[in-house]
């Protein structure tokens, strides 16, 4: 669902203005439009969401309309319409991860980060939820982090927790 | 061991460079095809070899090939289907992420069999890593003059996009992979017309599975006689399997087609036999949508013949007591899973994923969850089951695209072979909650047909 409560001003800088033309310049000319998906990576990667400001200066930019970029948003899951973590954690929760483990893992998020599925942390941290099948199969239970969407795979309640304590970590000396 | 044509060196380091790749005989299609192949030649080596689409459908690739539309003055184009979504597949991934090099080399041939001049590789979202390596090896072969303008001097022009997806399990079926590819939501179009003859920006486009275009690459080097002599009928050359589920060694494996099921399941070779020692129960042979079948229909045909990895064994029986190759998927159930949760599973994963297009499709995948939960967490009743039937034989056949035969097809077999777990579910709802059906007869030898 598109947020309407929280919205986000953006102003994309001359460097993500310019990534924007090269994926532009993938397609024929009058082709533009097909640059929306990769563009809306690139903004989410950016922002860590797609607020609708966002999206309208992206529909500027591709010189189409609002709608046409909110109803592509809204059809792909990997687009994030509302604030998440700073670290959303996505669990697969289809049928051959299932068969290793996959929901003891979600549980155990549940439980240790101490919040349901789509919630935040307090810290602003983590979020977890469970997403369809990720193409790792052979190697479930997995999970993925965006923005670079690195996979953690053969998951162990002691290998999430070795995760999560890493993600503190650096995320601490960042700061 | 079997020959291996796409896998051979992978384990040799630094295989996902040019360099190495090269070393290893790698660009040879490319030096072949386009110095002293005409582009129908090489249409020609691809029907003679008999390669079948490996997405899944498992049409002949050299005739969709031929299918494609040549007006004058209009681009045609390749896609690569790389979305890859189909539960209990992954071989996409592992070939992009360590050979990226053989799916370019066969995108350069492919591309230049078709006239194509722009082409386009499309990869699910999640792969953002897998779409970081393709967009490497994409400037690496550039730079060593394999792409861009007049290709080792031939006149031949072609450039290499990687698009990324959005998270869509539609996606994956081509006309909705097209209109995704040009910015739209992923809804599947009307066919006909054809992608053959109006596809991407309306013109003519080709759409193949990564590993079929991969397969181009032995198919021009040894020609299409020498790749069909593998393989048992028209089931022709080797095929990656993507082994997941309760096996000792899953993984990624490249078999001969015609290898004997059994030896894939419990052969050292290949997955090794079934984990912690338990028994196997059920296997799902090609990708989530095929039909589930027990162990011993897996393993031998109801005439009690070995079944055999090939498209026509595995479709053995129909869908009565057979399944289908699919995109090669192949999930392995032990004693200790539940039919009954797995359904479950499948079909709220049929239901996030339906576009919304159809009705029978949107409304009927969420009313198969609804009565699997039921009868998943003990409140099911008998007439659930044959309600469950009936939706799901008024899903198959009813839609644009196979997404809705694909969420059909699980629901149908798990009740045609496993009724009973149902039913146990339904008269014992507490017990259901708190142990699993077990193997009960499905492990039992099959008794032989007689008159």
């Amino acid at each position: 669902m598109l947020s309407v409560k929280e919205n986000m001003i953006v102003e994309f800088s001359a460097d993500l203005l310019k990534q924007f033309s090269e994926v532009v310049s993938r397609y024929p000319e009058g082709k533009q439009k097909s640059a929306l998906l990769p563009i809306l990576h690139i903004v989410q990667a950016e922002y860590g969401w797609l607020s609708v400001d966002a999206m309208e200066k992206v529909a500027l930019f591709l010189n189409i309309q609002p709608i046409e970029v909110f109803e592509v948003a809204t059809f792909y899951t990997m687009f994030l319409l509302q604030p998440s973590g700073k670290y959303l954690l996505e669990v697969c929760r289809t049928g051959p991860c299932c068969l290793v483990g996959a929901e003891k893992i979600m549980d155990h998020l549940e439980q240790k980060l101490g919040v349901k599925e789509g919630e935040v942390t307090p810290d602003g941290l983590f979020a977890w939820r469970g997403v369809e099948c990720l193409a790792a199969c052979g190697f479930g239970p997995v999970l993925q982090i965006g923005p670079s969407y690195t996979f953690y795979e053969n998951l162990t309640v002691e290998s999430v927790d070795q995760l999560i304590s890493d993600l503190t970590n650096k995320s601490k000396n960042e700061a | 061991m079997g020959r291996k044509l796409l896998l051979e060196h992978i384990n040799v380091p630094g295989i996902n460079t040019l360099a190495v790749y090269r070393e290893k005989g790698g660009y040879r299609a490319v030096e072949k095809a386009l110095k002293s192949m005409s582009p129908e030649d090489v249409v020609e080596e691809v029907k003679k070899s008999g390669l079948r689409g490996r997405g899944g459908a498992g049409f002949p690739t050299g005739m969709k090939w031929s299918f494609l539309a040549k007006p004058e003055g209009v681009p045609r184009y390749l896609v690569c289907n790389g979305d890859e979504s189909e539960p209990g597949t992954f071989k996409d991934r592992y070939l992009m992420t360590y050979i990226p090099h053989a799916l370019i080399e066969g995108m350069i041939v492919s591309s230049y069999a078709l006239g194509a001049n722009t082409s386009y590789i499309y990869i699910r979202g999640e792969m953002m890593p897998q779409i970081r390596i393709m967009e490497k090896a994409i400037e690496e072969a550039k730079a060593a003059g394999y792409l861009g303008k007049n290709i080792l001097g031939t006149g031949y022009d072609l450039e290499i996009y990687v698009q990324p997806g959005g998270g869509a399990y539609i996606c994956g079926e081509e006309t909705a992979l097209l209109e995704s590819l040009e910015g739209k939501r992923g809804n599947p179009r009307i066919k006909p017309p054809f992608p053959a003859v109006a596809g991407l920006y309306n013109c003519p486009t080709v759409v193949n599975n990564v590993e079929s275009i991969a397969a181009t690459v032995p198919i021009v080097n040894d020609g299409g006689e020498e790749y069909a002599k593998i393989g048992i009928e028209r089931s022709t050359g080797t095929k990656l399997i993507s082994a997941s589920g309760n096996l000792v060694k899953p993984g990624v494996y490249e078999i001969e087609m015609g290898l004997p099921v059994e030896e894939f399941i419990y052969s050292d070779e290949y997955c090794g036999g079934i984990a912690n020692g338990k028994r196997l129960k059920a296997v799902v042979a090609g990708g989530s949508s095929v039909p589930i079948l027990p162990a011993n229909l897996i393993t031998h045909t109801i005439n009690g013949n070995p079944r055999l990895m090939t498209y026509e064994s595995l479709a053995d029986g129909g869908f009565v007591s057979g399944t289908a190759m699919g995109s090669g998927g192949f999930i392995a159930f032990d004693e200790d899973q539940c039919i009954v949760r797995n359904t479950y599973n499948y079909t709220r994963f049929y239901r996030h994923e339906s576009c919304g297009q159809c009705s029978p499709c949107r409304e009927g995948t969420g009313w198969m969850e609804k009565i699997l939960y039921k009868i998943e967490h003990g409140h099911g009743s008998m007439e659930d089951v044959d309600l469950l039937w009936e939706i799901q034989r008024k899903i198959e056949g009813n839609t644009i695209c196979p997404l809705g035969d694909a969420a059909a097809w699980p629901v149908a077999a798990a009740i045609r072979h496993f009724r009973d777990e149902f039913e146990w579910h339904i008269l014992h709802p507490q017990e259901a909650q708190q142990r699993n059906y077990g193997l009960a007869h499905y492990a039992d030898p099959l008794v032989p047909v007689t008159e």
